[in-house]
């Protein structure tokens, strides 16, 4: 399989990444190496095989359901590149 | 021997005998950081003032007769993207460069409690993506062996700052090899351990299912120590594993007679360096002196970890890596006018380029029409080769392999080719693939550079590679071995 410029362009906007014209082609070679390395794994036959989903034999984790302290608004919003008193400030979204 | 060449255990035993104060060590290492960072650079930030007051609390509580952990009043270094409540932690990211986390990590925890005393916080690939320590947005580390070297990554900061004597001990994180190829380049004890017996609450993420926080020390005796005091089950790690923890500490000065070790022939093809080569199998000849019975076996899809792995761990970087979007922490991008495109310009000017790189990889192996060929492919190979290493561990208690391609490489030498870079790992990914705990111990140097050796155990059997690593190391004198740095 490969990938073109305009395949690249569609991860990046998935990705919420802004590429210069530039990184457009680079990412696009790039891309290509590594995808052509990754073919290889087509030389085996695994449609008997299960997917692994978690190498530890872990079950489903529960807890109660119970009211315990958490963070403290003020410290949640404390990193936060522009806040407005304890929310998060962004710029227009409609 | 001056204090910052001594381990933490030769350090506790001389504090409990009264020889010498918490005080006087912190001191003592601060002073020779002072003199080898500026040769060194592992350290983003350094925290010699908090430092020094947590030595002198320690002091008080050994005069007032408690009982004291014998990591207590020991100099510490933490990799950068382990979050320490207070004290920035940027995963060596302009994404984070000013990020201060409100709470401690898990590990951080235990070796506050334990009394361990931070130095500083240590550089690192940008979100721990790299095999160098030059794709750190800062500054790039040297090796203390060859400060013309790499210290190996991503956790190069952890590994060279404990090399260069100015920590005694250090935590990393191996997503893919990132303890051991580094403490392999720098000539440490370096051990990742089996997936879930160190909680990962308060590690930045990379990939979810193959992160794992593990010790860089001087010795094996001080890797038993450290994981004693970081391992266990918390209950805000979901994949933390609710199994009890050893005393790693009686697993050292035992026999190895009859412990049957597995090579992998697998693991010596081709890239491999010659005096590797020849190194390792010197150690394999240590092994049977010391009574083990060793004897090459086949693991027949090593071949594919490594197509595997770069399509796992980019598809969950890139899942991981969409926290990182300008509003709740870290980078914004002040010109946007709107919502997206205040995303796209700070995901853009936020990472660097093999950040980049990697979320485009796994956005694109986790998208609509693809997901089936990349990402549901390499978990099917991933159970092929975790089935490899169940059926190794039937026979045998232990597996030993090479842990890098070689010894330290020059700047540059490697980063010019991404595959060239991503080959390189090729002894350590696998075992994060297998969720296996691993060790890279030094068994050897080549030119004056160390070179390290794997040993691998079956799920939760740390214990079986502290008693291996420990007989090797009481046999041989490599890691007594310090470098000279000129200052």
């Amino acid at each position: 399989m490969s990938i073109s410029k305009k395949d690249v362009e569609h991860v990046a906007l998935l990705a919420r990444l802004a590429l210069t014209e530039e990184e457009k082609v680079l990412y696009t070679e790039e891309l290509n190496a590594v995808l052509g390395f990754m073919d290889t794994l087509n030389q085996l036959d695994t449609s008997e095989i299960e997917p692994t989903t978690h190498v530890l034999d872990i079950k489903n984790v529960f807890r109660d359901d119970e009211v315990a302290p958490s963070m403290d608004p003020s410290q949640v919003v404390i990193n936060a590149p522009a806040k407005k008193g304890n929310q998060f400030r962004v710029p227009k979204i409609m | 021997m001056k204090f910052h060449e001594m381990t933490a255990h030769e350090l506790s035993a001389l504090m409990q005998q009264g020889q010498v104060s918490a005080e006087e060590i912190t001191r003592d290492h601060i002073k020779h950081v002072e003199q080898v960072e500026p040769s060194v650079c592992s350290m983003v930030s350094k925290t010699e003032s908090i430092a020094l007051d947590r030595a002198k609390e320690i002091d008080q509580k050994r005069a007032s007769g408690e009982v004291l952990s014998p990591l207590a009043g020991i100099p510490m270094g933490i990799k950068d993207n382990i979050s320490t409540k207070g004290v920035r932690t940027t995963c060596s990211a302009k994404m984070l460069e000013n990020y201060i986390p409100t709470y401690d990590a898990h590990v951080m925890e235990k070796l506050h409690e334990a009394g361990g005393v931070m130095l500083g916080k240590l550089n690192m690939d940008e979100f721990a993506m790299g095999s160098s320590t030059e794709n750190s947005r800062f500054f790039t580390t040297k090796n203390p062996w060859d400060l013309s070297c790499v210290p190996g990554g991503s956790s190069g900061g952890p590994a060279a700052c404990v090399s260069a004597g100015e920590v005694v001990f250090s935590l990393g994180s191996d997503t893919g090899g990132s303890i051991r190829q580094p403490a392999s380049l720098c000539g440490l004890v370096g051990l990742k351990p089996t997936y879930g017996r160190v909680s990962r609450y308060g590690l930045i993420a990379f990939a979810s299912s193959l992160d794992q926080i593990g010790p860089f020390t001087k010795d094996v005796e001080d890797a038993a120590l450290v994981m004693e005091t970081i391992a266990g089950y918390d209950r805000r790690d979901s994949t933390s594993a609710d199994v009890a923890v050893p005393r790693y500490r009686d697993y050292l000065n035992q026999d190895i007679k009859g412990m049957r070790i597995g090579v992998p022939r697998e693991y010596f093809a081709e890239g491999l360096e010659e005096t590797t080569v020849s190194l390792v199998k010197q150690a394999i000849k240590k092994f049977e002196d010391l009574g083990a019975i060793v004897e090459e076996i086949s693991m027949p899809y090593t071949a594919y970890a490594l197509a595997v792995y770069y399509i796992i761990a980019p598809a969950e970087c890139s899942s991981n890596l969409a926290r990182f979007d300008g509003v709740r922490y870290g980078y914004r991008d002040e010109t946007a006018e709107d919502i997206f495109s205040m995303y796209t310009k700070t995901r853009a000017e936020g990472f660097g380029h093999e950040v980049k790189k990697r979320i485009m990889l796994g956005t694109y192996a986790l998208s609509s029409g693809y997901y089936d060929a990349y990402y549901k492919k390499a978990q099917q190979v991933r159970t092929l080769i975790k089935q490899d290493f169940d059926r190794a561990f039937e026979t045998y208690d232990l597996l030993l392999t090479p842990t890098a391609i070689g010894p330290a490489f020059k700047f540059g030498e490697k980063s010019q080719d991404p595959l060239s870079m991503y080959l390189s790992d090729i002894c350590t990914v696998t075992i994060n693939l297998a969720g296996v705990p691993a060790l890279s111990m030094p068994c050897g140097f080549v030119n004056g550079l160390p070179v390290g050796l794997q040993l691998v155990a079956a799920p939760f059997a740390e214990g079986t590679i502290f008693k291996a690593a420990h007989a090797y190391e009481q046999a041989t004198e490599f890691h007594k071995k310090r470098p000279v740095l000129e200052v």
